[in-house]
């Protein structure tokens, strides 16, 4: 196991730099000076002059790359050129949002999907099973930000249950925060819970027309000991390896759900950023989720090994990138 | 001898074939008729009859805050939202298929690898964060969210057309081909491709929908087409501050989505189980949703 996490540490890190490369040589592909870029057309050359030292921008393309990779690993992202703040306090505040409803929708997903998945399986072809089919058909073409704008005009607008967006802030107690990322992460889960689902429902299939299940039912276990003692765990091979890549969904869906909701998010920080040519906080940004899409992959990665032995030998004779 | 008999569809078409289809065509010739012809001209401004409910007869979806014709707007979007998704998965097969059919060609050597290790990588980077990249350096505009798009669906084709030439450069029929003196390219082109084919247009069903649902998000939160092209997108971010005296605003150009991606999906999955009985089920639904990536 320890020979596998080196493997798949290694190819961890050589993700990142490949990333942080394509990132930087996207933003260095800007025609013209990235400094008059941020600061407009009317700009005064000595104002373009100052921001192009503020920034950094004065030095050669890899020491400057060196400057901002070396900067984000001892967390100094730089500085916002608009905010006049360091970006790193930004990102931390927002991240303060954004990341408690990732994690709300993560785990409303894997509630909605796993008992409905299962569900569906061991009512194989029975008017519950078409009934989930046909909903997590619809689910999957649902759009997320339509969803939202849905749970608002019923939730927020007519029953008055939540609010329509913002956030109070932590400081309003944990139930008040909670409850503003409650709708939103309803509408982020939706479709990744219908895609979940399907999932769920096949690999349970597949596994209760194994022998070993049939072996569970001979000796009196109970539909339920055999769907959870012996289908469940066999099952979430397939599950877990589409809720990884499932992570990046909600992570972009994420970006567009804060704007729905007015959540001061990183997503509304990108936007304002790409509005007013922020370009350090835009870099940093798209740094920070691509970066966590990796990071989620890799622990996939090991949380696969760890449920299927055999992975970890298998992968790791493919080689680092396999 | 060869291993692989050809195998004609069943006569009987799947239920969600058809039902996609019906959808999808419906859809599509929506978006063809606005290219001619649109009830009203989108840009056509009507004060006195802004937010007329649907179901009227001057206006059959009703209008929206400008006294816009919402079925004239809605018909206009399919337009925009159908070729942006359609050139984006153009652009992912031309580039990702050539890549994928070559990886498998050179299985092993450093090609395959680096092609391999771009697209583990490229799957770190949703539609939408390449959308940000882009619009920070260009703007915000359909252009810009087909390359967006576009970007995003070519490791997705290679990763198919790869899994799928490997399978077919195992078979006897390709041994034979070498054996004849074929080249790699020579048996890419005119063996392997042809019979990758039907995975590749039930990929590319799946990442036009997909397109569908990214082209529409790009749009709400104003990176994709921009004013006075209208898209389903921003009709939606435009009657979010007028749901609640106007709910036809957001309600129809989201059912207009939902029948797109809903039509687009069940042909995909109705042509996977029509072209290819031998795949079981497990595979399809592992295979669907291992190869089809972010919306948005």
């Amino acid at each position: 196991m320890l020979t596998f996490i080196i493997n798949r540490m290694m190819t961890l890190a050589i993700s990142l730099v490949v990333a942080s490369l394509v990132i930087f040589t996207t933003i260095e592909l800007i025609p013209g000076d990235p400094a008059a870029f941020m600061l407009g057309l009317n700009a005064e050359p000595e104002t373009v002059a100052a921001l192009r030292q503020e920034l950094g921008l004065n030095g050669h393309p890899v020491e400057r790359y060196w400057r901002w990779v070396t900067g984000m690993i001892t967390g100094d992202f730089g500085r916002s050129y608009t905010y006049q703040v360091p970006v790193a306090d930004l990102v931390m505040a927002r991240l303060g949002v954004s990341l408690p409803l990732t994690v709300m929708a993560l785990i409303l997903t894997i509630a909605i999907a796993l008992p409905v998945g299962m569900m569906a399986a061991s009512k194989r072809n029975k008017p519950a099973d078409w009934g989930v089919m046909g909903m997590t058909q619809l689910g999957i073409a649902i759009p997320n930000f339509w969803f939202a704008m849905i749970l608002v005009l019923v939730f927020a607008i007519q029953l008055q249950w939540f609010s329509a967006g913002g956030f109070p802030g932590w400081d309003e107690g944990l139930g008040a925060g909670l409850k503003a990322l409650v709708l939103p992460a309803i509408a982020l889960a939706l479709p990744q819970a219908s895609i979940l689902a399907r999932v769920m429902r096949s690999a349970m299939i597949d596994v209760l027309a194994q022998d070993y299940i049939r072996t569970a039912r001979a000796k009196g276990l109970s539909e339920r000991q055999v769907l959870l003692r012996h289908g469940l765990r066999n099952a979430l091979i397939p599950v877990v390896t589409i809720l990884g890549l499932q992570f990046s969904f909600l992570i972009a869906g994420a970006i567009i759900i804060e704007n729905v909701f007015f959540l001061p998010g990183l997503g509304r920080l990108v936007f304002q950023a790409i509005t007013q040519r922020d370009l350090i906080v835009v870099e940093s940004v798209v740094m920070l989720l691509v970066f966590s899409v990796i990071i989620v992959t890799f622990f996939v990665d090991l949380t696969y090994a760890w449920i299927d032995p055999r992975l970890r030998h298998s992968r790791l004779n493919k080689g680092v990138w396999s | 001898m060869m291993d692989q008999s050809p195998q004609m569809p069943p006569a009987q078409m799947p239920l969600a074939l058809k039902l996609g289809m019906i959808l999808t065509v419906l859809m599509a010739v929506m978006a063809l008729i606005s290219i001619v012809w649109t009830p009203y001209a989108v840009d056509q401004l009507n004060i006195q009859a802004r937010l007329q409910p649907p179901f009227q007869a001057a206006h059959w979806l009703g209008t929206d805050h400008f006294g816009r014709d919402l079925l004239s707007m809605v018909m206009m979007g399919a337009q925009v939202s159908i070729a942006v998704a359609m050139v984006a998965v153009g652009i992912g097969m031309a580039v990702g298929v050539p890549l994928g059919l070559t990886a498998a060609a050179l299985q092993g050597t450093r090609f395959d690898d680096v092609i391999m290790r771009g697209n583990d990588l490229a799957f770190a980077f949703p539609a939408l964060v390449i959308a940000i990249l882009i619009t920070a350096i260009l703007g915000p505009s359909a252009f810009n969210a087909i390359i967006a798009i576009g970007i995003f669906n070519i490791p997705v084709f290679a990763r198919v057309a790869r899994g799928g030439a490997l399978t077919q450069w195992q078979l006897d029929y390709i041994l034979a081909a070498r054996v004849a003196g074929k080249s790699k390219t020579r048996i890419s082109i005119e063996h392997i491709l042809p019979n990758i084919s039907t995975v590749l247009i039930v990929q590319g069903s799946i990442q036009f929908s997909l397109g569908i649902l990214a082209e529409a998000g790009l749009s709400y939160v104003g990176l994709g087409a921009q004013p006075p092209i209208p898209s389903w997108g921003r009709m939606l971010a435009e009657s979010q501050t007028m749901i609640s005296f106007a709910p036809h605003l957001a309600i129809i150009p989201g059912v207009a989505i939902i029948i797109t991606v809903l039509g687009l999906n069940l042909m995909g999955d109705g042509l996977r189980d029509w072209l290819d009985p031998k795949l079981t089920h497990r595979s399809r639904q592992n295979h669907r949703h291992m190869t089809e990536r972010g919306e948005g």
